[in-house]
């Protein structure tokens, strides 16, 4: 019995096999989940660098991680500019998409008339990839940083209208019932009882949206090109490519998943702490 | 605890006169139904689905409007008249138990702080001391439903309407807060109008039992239930109440037979 002596489950002193069995698998969840992809991480990056070492492969064909990694630290300055003015446009578009997603499902549940009117071209607008929109826009837009905000804003705003719309509609009948028998307003139905049921789809929505928002504004910047004022991690990557400089490419490659995943990390985090009391996605089960 | 007027005797409350609702799709609901209550009676309707007794709760509420007749209310009523219980617990998961219980209140601008005395008082009549903060999903089922008779009776209404509330619960918390809600009405001297579908639970509980008929929904017969209250574990047993539930349970069979 040593080795449970670190885990908060107790282990009486009789156990059948069936349950130790189950403390078993919950002890292996709990390690599993983060330290298994690591090892995968790991072992992935000692076989590429031992591929680049046995095959005698150029450092202009594939780099090894080394040369990635010196890439990164060489360049720090330049890639931080980028980072930052990725991560602004991505931030930026996520805010504005919360701002008219959420804006627009609160005013399509309180207007039949406006949703009908209005939904389909959200619609039109999620399904027209953003890379065809793109050019026009850079054509009407002068402000490069602005143009890429529009494109990430497109790709992002419709899984936060459609979750929140969804949401919205989705508070119990009964409840709605019983608020229309207690004479609530419109206001007080929206504040009491359909933001809070909308609360889990919304933030459903936000985190697919934090991702979209990201990939909206690399490609945006991949169709903008790398001309005008200021350089993202796409763009570059588009001028490392020029100069085949592909342990750069590599180098800000790594920051834009980095980035993913810090986007997605955080949100999930943000909507642990929203939900964790009531809602059963956030609820551990017992037993 | 109130003293009890003989049936007949008690002041009226409110009164359905020829009341009918017929939907869109030409279905008729309700028809022709005379209803008159009186202050302090325990109705039950009771009948076979598709009798209209859900739809006759609806149009008391307010939730729908009569296609013709009218239910009128002695006198004036506002919102905290009116308190009702559906047949799920239906709080608001996101919210505790003092906060579910808030709600009527919360609807008419009161602050919290002002009617906390109450919350906690009605959560002792309903059983659930020491239960004001936790959540909803923390809860059994009966006590879920302890929580929406509490949020019913907190604005101390002068009705409580109950859309089968206790038809989803085991037999033994059906028991235990059919015994309850006796208690909890006598305490508080309310009137409540009761849907089921048990012939046993409306003779333990009400006074009145109102059998109605479906295709089109309407009132087959009136039963009364001369027996005093309080009503215990003992009437469930005696001679009394098995000859009301036959009786009942005849009407019910009347009630079922012309439908079918």
């Amino acid at each position: 019995m040593t080795d449970v002596i670190d885990t908060p489950v107790t282990v009486p002193a009789e156990i059948d096999a069936d349950e130790r069995a189950r403390l078993n698998r919950a002890r292996f969840e709990r390690w599993g989940s983060w330290a298994l992809p690591l090892i995968v991480m790991a072992l992935m990056v000692f076989l590429w660098d031992r591929i680049v070492v046995w095959y005698d492969i150029k450092h202009y064909i594939l780099p090894g991680p080394g040369r990635v990694l010196n890439s990164l630290i060489e360049g720090q300055a330049v890639f931080f500019d980028a980072w930052v003015l990725t991560l602004a446009v991505t931030a930026a578009a996520l805010a504005l998409a919360v701002i008219f997603g959420v804006g627009l499902a609160v005013l399509f549940t309180q207007s039949r008339l406006i949703e009908m009117s209005l939904y389909p071209y959200a619609v039109i607008l999620q399904v027209t990839p953003v890379v065809s929109i793109a050019p026009l826009i850079f054509i009407y837009v002068d402000s490069k940083v602005a143009g890429l905000l529009i494109c990430a804003w497109i790709v992002a705003f419709f899984p936060v209208l459609s979750n929140t719309t969804l949401g919205l509609n989705s508070a119990d009948h009964n409840l709605r019932d019983l608020f229309r028998i207690y004479g609530a307003t419109r206001w007080q139905r929206l504040r009491y009882l359909q933001l809070p049921s909308a609360l889990p789809y919304f933030l459903g929505g936000l985190r697919i949206a934090g991702g979209l928002s990201l990939i909206g504004a690399v490609v945006a910047e991949l169709v903008a090109g790398s001309g005008g004022i200021g350089v993202g991690l796409a763009g570059l990557i588009q001028e490392a490519g020029y100069r085949l400089n592909i342990a750069r490419m590599f180098a800000a490659l790594i920051l834009i998943a980095a980035t993913g995943i810090a986007i997605f990390a955080l949100l999930s985090f943000v909507s642990h702490l929203l939900l964790r009391k009531w809602h059963e996605s956030a609820v551990k089960r017992e037993g | 605890m109130t003293v009890q007027l003989p049936i007949g005797e008690r002041p009226e409350l409110l009164r359905m006169s020829r009341v009918g609702k017929t939907f869109g799709g030409g279905v008729v609901a309700l028809k022709d139904m005379d209803l008159k209550v009186g202050q302090g009676d325990f109705i039950s309707l009771l009948g076979p689905s598709g009798c209209g007794k859900s739809t006759a709760l609806r149009l008391i509420s307010g939730l729908m409007t009569a296609t013709a007749g009218a239910v009128r209310w002695k006198g004036d009523h506002d919102t905290g008249d009116l308190g009702v219980v559906f047949q799920e617990p239906t709080l608001m998961p996101w919210a505790t138990v003092a906060q579910n219980v808030w709600l009527p209140m919360r609807l008419r601008g009161q602050a919290f702080a002002s009617v906390a005395d109450d919350i906690t008082r009605t959560l002792g009549l309903v059983g659930l001391d020491g239960f004001a903060d936790a959540y909803p999903r923390e809860l059994s089922g009966g006590m879920k439903m302890r929580v929406s008779i509490a949020r019913a009776l907190v604005t101390k209404p002068r009705l409580i309407l109950m859309d089968e509330p206790f038809a989803a619960l085991d037999e033994i918390t059906r028991f235990k807060l059919n015994n309850d809600l006796l208690a909890m009405k006598a305490q508080i001297g309310c009137t409540v109008i009761f849907v089921t579908h048990s012939v046993f639970e409306s003779v333990f509980l009400s006074d009145r039992i109102v059998v109605m008929a479906a295709r089109p929904g309407r009132v087959i017969r009136e039963l009364q239930v001369d027996q005093p209250y309080p009503r215990d574990e003992a009437f469930r047993t005696s001679a009394e109440y098995a000859a009301y539930c036959r009786e009942t349970s005849d009407a019910l069979h009347v009630a079922m037979g012309e439908a079918a």
